[in-house]
């Protein structure tokens, strides 16, 4: 099998975001940046596909080049390749210019694939757009949101996550699979893995390259203000024997939030 | 036109799509211009609820291939649709099949996309959309470039319209018309729905949303939260991070920056200390309270109630005085 997965350098989920001065983007110094959490779990599904089935894995990030650092970490779980798509375009927040990067380098530098896999969304634009919109431009099925995946031959079945359930959907390949967490457990990098990783050259390829029409690559998102949200105020804190403690949460909620 | 795309499950239309519908009225006032909704259902029933939220037409799709959903025949359909009737604006609810549609119709129609909004408002005759980045961390106000301006709608965020007798309800048009019969290109087809038992409602569209963390311990406890969700209506289990990776409850009922954001009426918390990336995706809640032993834990800085206590001991008497409170 043939199969790409796409992964987004994005600042460790467990950062304070601060607003930059323009108050357009975020302050970057200081941030830990990771590869975001559900693109590792789209990483681990190609591995694991390759292994039962052959074929190889390539990795892709669109980005700047300091998304090196996690396609070595792709490379060092086990990816055959890795390509950087330089972009040195700040955070959109705009699916559609993303997609339509990824698109074109797929049907110039991989028209033969067979499975592209994505994490269900980043961490930070939190759009959920990517994935989709590539499998449009593609004119391949997709599912989303999957946490378990089988492939035969050319025929795949997927269980996508809905509102209290699960859909079970069926789709031939070539195809688009977004990965939730539950898919599987990502694996950690061998010390071999993390070598081997050092020596393998990554390309980094220009978006002039693809030839992208010019509509598609114009920002269609304006953006007015990045901003913090105003701090929740803490309440009242009570500790009380449990019954009373009982009583005074329903008499809370009836009578102060007016819930029940 | 604001146009709204409406979800329905199981032959009934969801709430999230209602309160989408609403909101597209409220901005289609603003505009000088109205709510339509788009149907796409063998049947049309409850209608009365679409004029109710505002809709002026009813744009009801069926066809052969529309039976079940899928995201390519349903793009292929809503984009002939959209760019037929040309609306200045289209709302999906983000729902699980929202996010998956709305992205696909946007690439079809070649215009960008607004995820999960939790604001809208018109100013100088243009809609700005307003939602969460960075799992709630920031928040983003935008403007759209293409049009139609393509949106989906976070649940529980946008009043529905208060019913205030039928003559409020408007008149509609219902225009009936066959779509996607003959469609060949690529699909992919639900075959079957694996529903999870108790589960109806996810932590993302329930009013009421029960979350336990690291204090319920082990997972027959989480037995406690459901017990205490079969009492109060539309409500649902939720979880902590650490919950979910101990294996006591499954990763859909994680809330939090690698799980799901609820925005209920009321989020009660058993048990969870919160770190910075659940408390990034529950402190939308509109109420908050939390019990947990530690009187330092960082959720009582986001909770109007904070109950310093052994959970185990609290929720039997709570379940009692819920049942009688609710029984009132």
């Amino acid at each position: 099998m043939n199969i790409l997965v796409f992964v987004k350098r994005v600042p460790d989920t467990e950062s304070k975001i601060r607003i930059a001065a323009d108050g357009k983007g975020i302050v970057e110094e200081g941030l830990n940046f990771i590869i975001s959490p559900y693109d590792e779990y789209a990483v681990e599904e190609a591995l694991r596909l390759r292994e039962a089935k052959g074929g190889k894995v390539t990795v892709v990030s669109v980005g700047r080049e300091e998304a090196l650092l996690i396609l070595r970490k792709c490379l060092a779980m086990g990816a055959d390749e890795a390509i950087l798509i330089k972009d040195p375009a700040p955070e959109s927040f705009d699916g559609l210019r993303t997609a339509a990067i990824i698109a074109s380098f797929v049907r110039k530098r991989f028209p033969d694939f067979d499975l592209l896999l994505f994490g269900k969304q980043s961490f930070g634009a939190d759009n959920a757009q990517v994935p989709a919109m590539v499998a449009e431009f593609l004119g391949v099925p997709q599912v989303n949101v999957v946490v378990k995946l089988t492939i035969e031959g050319r025929e795949g079945v997927a269980h996508r996550e809905i509102e209290g359930a699960q859909e079970k959907v069926v789709f031939t390949l070539p195809a688009v699979i977004s990965a939730q967490k539950g898919l599987n457990e990502p694996r950690y990098e061998t010390l071999k893995g993390i070598m081997a990783a050092k020596r393998k050259e990554i390309p980094i390829i220009s978006i002039e390259e693809l030839g992208i029409e010019e509509q598609l690559l114009a920002p269609g998102i304006e953006i007015l203000k990045l901003e913090t949200p105003p701090a929740k105020q803490a309440g009242r804190m009570i500790q009380l024997p449990p019954e009373e403690a009982a009583r005074e949460i329903v008499r809370f909620l009836r009578e102060e939030a007016k819930i029940l | 036109m604001i146009l709204v795309f409406v979800e329905k499950r199981e032959g009934k239309i969801k709430k999230a799509s209602l309160e989408a519908l609403a909101e597209a009225s409220r901005c289609a006032e603003e505009l000088n211009s109205e709510a339509a909704a788009l149907v796409v259902a063998s049947t049309l029933e409850d209608e009365a609820s679409l004029r109710a939220q505002g809709a002026r037409k009813i744009y009801w799709l069926k066809g052969e291939n529309l039976e079940a959903y899928s995201p390519e025949i349903y793009t292929h359909v809503l984009a002939d649709f959209s760019n037929e009737i040309k609306p200045e604006a289209l709302f999906l609810a983000a729902t699980a099949l929202g996010r998956d549609l709305a992205p696909r119709l946007a690439a079809r129609l070649r215009v960008s996309l607004v995820s999960d909004c939790t604001k809208i408002f018109v100013q100088d005759r243009s809609l700005i959309f307003v939602r969460p980045v960075y799992a709630g961390k920031a928040w983003l106000t935008l403007k759209l470039k293409s049009q139609p301006a393509l949106a989906t709608l976070r649940p529980n965020i946008f009043p529905l319209k208060e019913a205030k007798g039928e003559l409020s309800a408007g008149e509609a048009e219902i225009i009936e018309k066959r779509a996607g019969d003959g469609y060949s290109g690529p699909a992919s087809k639900v075959v079957e729905i694996i529903r999870e038992e108790g589960a109806e409602l996810d932590v993302t569209e329930a009013e009421v949303v029960i979350s336990g963390g690291r204090g319920m311990k082990a997972s027959e406890n989480f037995n406690l939260l459901r017990e205490l969700s079969a009492i109060i209506p539309r409500s649902a289990v939720g979880a902590s991070r650490a919950a979910v990776d101990s294996g006591w409850i499954g990763h859909q009922h994680q809330v939090g920056q690698t799980g799901k954001t609820a925005c209920p009426n009321l989020y009660l918390a058993f048990g969870i200390s919160g770190s910075i990336q659940h408390l990034a995706g529950m402190s939308g809640s509109k109420v908050i309270v939390a019990v947990n032993k530690d009187p330092e834990a960082p959720i009582f800085k986001v909770a109007d109630l904070g109950v310093v206590g052994d959970l185990f001991e609290i929720i039997p008497p709570l379940k009692e005085e819920l049942k009688k409170a609710l029984a009132d």
